[in-house]
């Protein structure tokens, strides 16, 4: 089974989110292959084990995110595409999707794993978008996985428990951080993650066009934030304080 | 006037009330249709109708229930193709954001997604949208044709017009391709006493809980006021309590008359799910959590003596 897994590069949740000083996020920040898609790799992995093939990881970012796919590989993956252009810098998820999608349609996969959404953008709408280009259905918010001959199984999230979806491959498939716990990569993966390929692609290789983006940004605001209240110590009278603004608040 | 086309989501046949939040804006931006598919959709129109719109576009085929994203994107194409709207709204849900992004991608156009508000503006539409965790709200222009605009749930007040929708049968014939992605099976594990999404107090509980074991105390807070029991991702990644029950930017958004947020540290990917609720109270061993800068009342100290002591306060008082 061909497996490929979406992989993007994003700042390190583990170092403090904070903003500079002209409130944007820093992009010299420390960067790593983004949690979600950590899970999405494992997961790629285990079904490897099980079922045999290959799993391929892809791309798009500055040239830097060869990191993130190496961090991949390391963990056993098999090869890695970065498509990289300076025409890409600040892309929507549209023209990210546009691009993954030539170069996934390259490897002809059967099954592709993304996360449900990106650790920075968060918005998860790069698979869904991915899955119409590549004309693969979309088995979404997976927690399990099980794949039988050419029929995939998911047990996706729901608000209330969970659905069970199927569908015949090639398919998209969407994973949350419930379906794997990611393996650490041994010193000998990291070795091997060394000499495996990491190819790297233009647009223009991909025949994509950039085109005009469909939302532009007017302007940047402040966000309206709550002031603080009172911050009292637990002496023996905050249960009795608590009681008060429950019964201001008519909800007592 | 501006043509907005609403796709509603339906959840066992009903609305959902983020359609209904999003219908109340969008009849302040122009002219409102929406668009109902699966069971229940005719009787759906009804409520929409109240809500403002003026015709609902209704389709009750099975295969909207039973399938992922595709039939609906088809239903959607085909109506745009003869509608031809300026707009588009979805809730920014997971069922809804699915077929919003196969629909974009469709049609070619992009797409705002994560909105939490939405006017119009020289012939055109900028939403607003959380940037950078919350801190900073960007305004974006929408260039597509239609433009196609997610927004949160809970970014406005749903309420009645008090119209009534003309329902029209939308004609589409979904085809056996987009029948691929199968809900076959529907399992039920947190059945809720109180609608987090609904509920006018609502307490959370995050890894300041301790365990698993310690989230009864939360339930019978939870009782005693009639209010629902919510948690932080912490706890939910943990395995503590099941992911119906998270709030924030990956889980829900909840708006009560009370959150009460006990050992939650507040981080900002939690507080975008409640800093629109009315009144804030937290309880954290930690004076200087994030969660503390944001409170109405604060407590410091140990939540697990706290919580019952309240809810043998809260109890007493109702009883007294
Ligand atoms: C892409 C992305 C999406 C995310 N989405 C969400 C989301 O939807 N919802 C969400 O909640 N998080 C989300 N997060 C995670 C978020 O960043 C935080 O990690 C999480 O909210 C922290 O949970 P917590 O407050 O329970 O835990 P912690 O941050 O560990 O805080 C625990 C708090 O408990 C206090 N405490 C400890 N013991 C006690 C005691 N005995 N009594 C009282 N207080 C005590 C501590 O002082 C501390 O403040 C997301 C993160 C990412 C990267
Ligand atoms: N630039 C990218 N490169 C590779 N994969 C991506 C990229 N952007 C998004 N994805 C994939 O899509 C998922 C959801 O991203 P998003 O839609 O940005 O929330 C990510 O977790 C990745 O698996």
């Amino acid at each position: 089974m061909k497996i490929v897994v979406t992989v993007k590069q994003v700042p390190d949740p583990n170092s403090n989110l904070t903003l500079e000083a002209d409130n944007t996020i820093s992009r010299e920040k420390e960067v790593v292959l983004d949690p979600g898609d950590e899970c999405g790799v494992e997961e790629g992995l285990q079904l490897k084990e099980a079922h045999g093939g290959e799993v391929i990881l892809v791309s798009m970012g500055p040239e830097r995110a060869k990191d993130a796919i190496r961090k991949g590989l390391s963990m056993g993956a098999d090869r890695g595409v970065l498509i990289t252009d300076a025409g890409l810098a600040g892309a929507d998820a549209l023209l990210t999707a546009k691009a993954l999608a030539a170069a996934i349609k390259q490897e002809q996969p059967d099954l592709v794993i993304c996360a449900t959404e990106s650790y920075d953008g968060s918005t998860g709408m790069v698979p869904p978008m991915l899955a119409e280009l590549l004309g693969m259905p979309q088995l979404t918010f997976a927690k399990k996985v099980e794949i039988d001959g050419s029929k995939v199984k998911v047990h996706r999230q729901t608000a209330d428990g969970y659905q069970v979806v199927e569908a015949s491959t090639p398919a998209l498939i969407t994973v949350t951080a419930a379906i794997a716990e990611p393996r650490y990569a041994s010193l000998k993966g990291i070795m091997a993650a060394r000499s495996k390929e990491i190819k790297l692609v233009s647009i223009a290789d991909l025949g994509v066009e950039k085109g005009e983006p469909a939302e532009t940004i007017e302007g940047m605001a402040e966000a309206e934030v709550r002031k603080a209240g009172e911050v009292i110590e637990d002496d023996g009278t905050a249960v009795e304080k608590i009681v008060q603004v429950l019964a201001a608040a008519k909800v007592l | 006037m501006a043509s907005i086309l609403v796709y509603a989501e339906l959840s066992e046949g009903k609305v959902v009330s983020t359609t209904l939040e999003l219908m109340t804006r969008a009849r302040e931006l122009g002219d409102v249709y929406a668009v109902a598919l699966g069971s229940g959709a005719k009787a759906a129109a009804a409520t929409l109708g109240k809500h403002g719109a003026k015709v609902v576009h209704v389709n009750e085929d099975g295969a909207f229930d039973d399938y992922i994203a595709e039939p609906a994107t088809d239903a959607l194409a085909a109506l745009h193709e003869q509608q031809k709207p300026d707009l588009i709204l979805f809730g920014f849900t997971p069922d809804s954001r699915e077929v919003a992004g196969r629909l974009a991608a469709r049609l070619g156009t992009g797409l705002i997604s994560n909105a939490n508000d939405i006017s119009a503006s020289g012939g055109g539409f900028v939403a607003k949208v959380p940037y950078f965790g919350g801190a900073k709200i960007a305004s974006m222009k929408a260039h597509g044709k239609p433009a196609i605009v997610l927004v949160r749930p809970k970014s406005f007040e749903a309420s009645e017009s008090g119209g009534a929708a003309e329902v029209k049968q939308l004609d589409v014939a979904v085809a056996a391709e987009s029948k691929r992605a199968h809900i076959t099976e529907r399992k039920v594990e947190a059945s809720e006493k109180v609608k987090l999404e609904d509920a006018r107090v609502v307490i959370s509980g995050g890894r300041g809980m301790g365990g698993p074991q310690n989230f009864p105390l939360l339930d019978d807070l939870a009782s005693a006021l009639g209010g629902a029991v919510g948690a932080s991702r912490a706890v939910v990644d943990a395995g503590w309590v099941p992911y119906s029950m998270q709030v924030g930017q990956t889980g829900k958004s909840v708006r009560p008359g009370v959150y009460i947020a006990v050992g939650i540290s507040g981080a900002m990917q939690h507080t975008v799910g409640m800093k629109t609720s009315k009144v804030i109270i937290a309880i954290n061993k930690d004076a200087e959590a994030p969660i503390m800068k944001m409170a109405d009342l604060g407590v410091v100290g140990d939540a697990l003596k706290i919580v019952p002591a309240l809810t043998a306060a809260v109890k007493a008082k109702k009883n007294g």
